[in-house]
């Protein structure tokens, strides 16, 4: 047999060429004339070094990256076929310190396997936490879920087997399964690795999720932005559907569950639940109010779990472990692990799955090798735009529900970015507010009418017109959104912005503030 | 804005479309995704065809177009260049990029080239955070840029 080659079809590969790479390694191999096979594998999550390729060797996979159209023929000529080493070679893959300091329990998969081979998928224990769940009863399977400690991922941290509960409790003839994969906050692509490098395992998540709640049909609502991730989804789902696995007997039994995947049209409000079952529904994604709770009445009324990719791809490796193998792991309340995304401005720019309980300073710098620029860090954002900026000093916090709360801050959808010293801090408060300004759904006032006079207050801050003044008139804005907002989008936005004032009073010329985010 | 022609050959791919999605559940999106991929916009009568037939009123379906920045009233640029300005790429120089990109074009945030060529979008994040910074032209992504990569990219293509 030949060899097997891999070059990942993850869009961040993409980005920088993976296509290429793989053209030019096909008429390499071509002209050669060699037999080999080239597999489109999902990332490893090391993007700094993508396009990552790799070949199968007796004792593993071998790395290259990362790889320029241009270095193929060298790489072939330096044997590249049988792991020969090369200026660009990292030895086993699976050896390499950023790999190897992971638990890859959600991404157990991703980068090894071809993202549509079903064979691979099984191969590598796909699907027998749905075998396991349909051996179940439903309750058991919510029991199950419960009982691992599995938090929501998307952000705000719930309880998911709580959820899948009041679902199950709820009568109605038709439940749906919504999977929340409107990832719009910067920082983050954790949703669309899985999307685009491991589909199965949130179609097994999924079907798992409708079997213990009763729920007969999902949808998967994504981004116009993630168009690769959205053809590999339906490619996924319809060989799911040819072989059984979904339709109206999963894999043989007596539960019926099938699910589509809608697109999204550039709407970052439409990741916050409530807005996202509107543009379901085919409305303005326009939130509403709670109650009442969408686990009651969601998706056209019914009874509905809205679930993140991440919370949904958990399952599978949950029903198939155990409930204790998965709460083992992780500090405090935050149980199980969370692919962590290290972005911006860092060397070791990827994803990252970990426990809970790491510190900041380990992931930016142990982990991520600090800046790209090679500067000073002068701030984190975790969490997304509506995440705080943590200063060096707080750097000590660990990677936990908690303890960010406790620091004014949030996990989010644990997305880092990192900025060097050469940000102005200024800048990018009025920058959560602009965003706010422009993605506000204009339902509530504060959000709507509170973003745009954010925005005009830093303006004069900038300009130095009487900065104590406007700073103090800044802090009370941010009271009155935090608390009068409906959702998360005007709720949160002043966690960027008063932490930005907080933590680097220099940039917006005034005084250290005392306390000022509260 | 002068009233746009709506030929039966249009009328009849928007009905087209509307047959392959009426049946499902919350239509709306699917069928206005699907006119816009295939006009480059959603035509004024298509929308009123698309209410008629959904049993909506106008003002419904022109109030979901419009609260979603995809949707166009007008066709774009024969290419459509969008450019994160979200704040991981903005930690790699991506308001200078930004900034460099319209002026290289000469024109601001969703305007087109006066040869038709280009639209400029912004976006706030393509999911590519740790190749920043990034953008999108066409469908195809790219990352890592620097201004002279993005405007060849505008060059090489017609």
């Amino acid at each position: 047999m030949g060899a097997v080659l891999y070059v990942p079809c993850d869009a961040a590969a993409l980005a920088v060429g993976a296509d290429r790479v793989a053209e030019t390694l096909a008429e390499e191999l071509h002209s050669r004339n060699v037999d080999a096979q080239i597999v489109r594998n999902g990332s490893r999550g090391m993007h700094w070094l993508e396009p990552l390729v790799e070949v199968e060797t007796e004792q593993g996979r071998i790395a290259y990256g990362p790889v320029k159209p241009s270095d193929v023929a060298g790489l072939l000529d330096a044997g590249l076929l049988d792991g020969g080493d090369h200026t660009l070679c990292h030895g086993l893959t699976g050896e390499m310190p950023y790999l190897k300091r992971q638990t890859r329990l959600t991404f157990s998969r991703c980068g090894i396997t071809d993202p549509l081979s079903l064979e691979h998928y099984e191969k590598h224990h796909g699907f027998l936490g749905l075998k396991r769940a349909l051996e179940m009863t439903p309750a058991q399977i919510v029991q199950d879920v419960t009982d691992s400690g599995l938090r929501g991922r998307g952000g705000a941290g719930f309880p998911t087997g709580i959820k899948w509960n009041t679902v199950l409790k709820t009568p109605g003839e038709q439940k749906y399964i919504v999977c929340n994969a409107d990832e719009g906050d910067s920082g983050t692509f954790s949703d669309r690795m899985i999307l685009e490098g491991d589909p199965f395992v949130l179609i097994e998540g999924m079907t798992i999720a409708g079997i213990a709640t009763g729920a007969t049909k999902g949808y998967i609502y994504t981004r116009s932005e993630y168009p690769h991730a959205v053809a590999i989804m339906r490619d996924a789902i319809k060989i799911a559907r040819d072989a059984g696995i979904l339709g109206s007997s999963v894999m043989g039994s007596a539960h019926a569950f099938d699910m589509e995947v809608r697109v999204g049209a550039g709407a970052y409000i439409c990741g916050e639940e409530t807005s996202l079952l509107n543009s379901l529904e085919g409305k303005r994604g326009v939130v509403r109010a709670k109650p009442p709770l969408p686990a009651i009445e969601g998706l056209f009324g019914c009874p509905t779990v809205v679930n993140n990719v991440m919370s949904l791809a958990s399952v599978p490796i949950i029903m198939d472990r155990g409930p204790r193998f998965y709460r083992d792991y992780g500090v405090g309340h935050s149980h199980g692990t969370i692919p962590i995304q290290l972005t911006g401005n860092i060397r070791n720019s990827g994803l990252f799955e970990t426990a809970f309980g790491l510190t900041l300073n380990e992931l930016i710098y142990d982990i991520g090798g600090g800046t790209l620029s090679g500067r000073p860090v002068k701030a984190v954002q975790v969490g997304g735009p509506l995440g705080a900026y943590f200063p060096p000093s707080l750097f000590d916090t660990i990677f936990d529900y908690e303890a960010f709360t406790a620091r004014k801050g949030m996990i989010g959808h644990a997305g880092i970015v990192v900025f060097d010293d050469t940000t102005d801090m200024l800048r990018q408060a009025r920058f959560a507010m602009e965003f706010c300004a422009i993605e506000s759904c204009g339902k509530c006032t504060p959000c709507r009418i509170g973003s745009v006079r954010g925005v005009e207050v830093l303006d004069r801050i900038a300009k130095g017109d009487q900065p104590e003044q406007q700073v103090e008139l800044l802090t009370d804005l941010c009271d009155t959104m935090k608390m009068g907002s409906l959702c998360a989008l005007g709720g949160f936005v002043p966690y960027p912005v008063m932490s930005s004032v907080t933590h680097f009073p220099q940039d917006f010329h005034v005084k250290p503030l005392t306390d000022a985010a509260e | 804005m002068a009233l746009q022609t709506h030929s039966q050959e249009t009328e009849k791919e928007t009905a087209a479309i509307i047959d392959v999605h009426e049946h499902q559940e919350g239509p709306l999106l699917p069928i206005l995704h699907d006119v816009q991929e295939r006009f480059g916009y959603v035509p004024g009568n298509a929308l009123l065809q698309i209410a008629d037939r959904l049993n909506l009123s106008r003002a419904e379906v022109h109030g979901a177009m419009s609260f979603y920045h995809d949707f166009r009233k007008e066709p774009a640029g024969r290419h459509v260049l969008k450019v994160c300005r979200a704040e991981a790429c903005q930690s790699m120089g991506g308001e200078k990029l930004a900034d460099d990109i319209q002026r290289g074009l000469g024109i601001r945030w969703h305007e087109t080239t006066p040869d038709g060529k280009v639209t400029l979008e912004p976006v706030y994040c393509l999911g590519l955070c740790s190749c920043a910074p990034a953008a999108m032209m066409d469908g195809n992504l790219y990352g890592r840029l620097d201004d002279d990569a993005v405007l060849k990219l505008v060059e090489e293509v017609k």
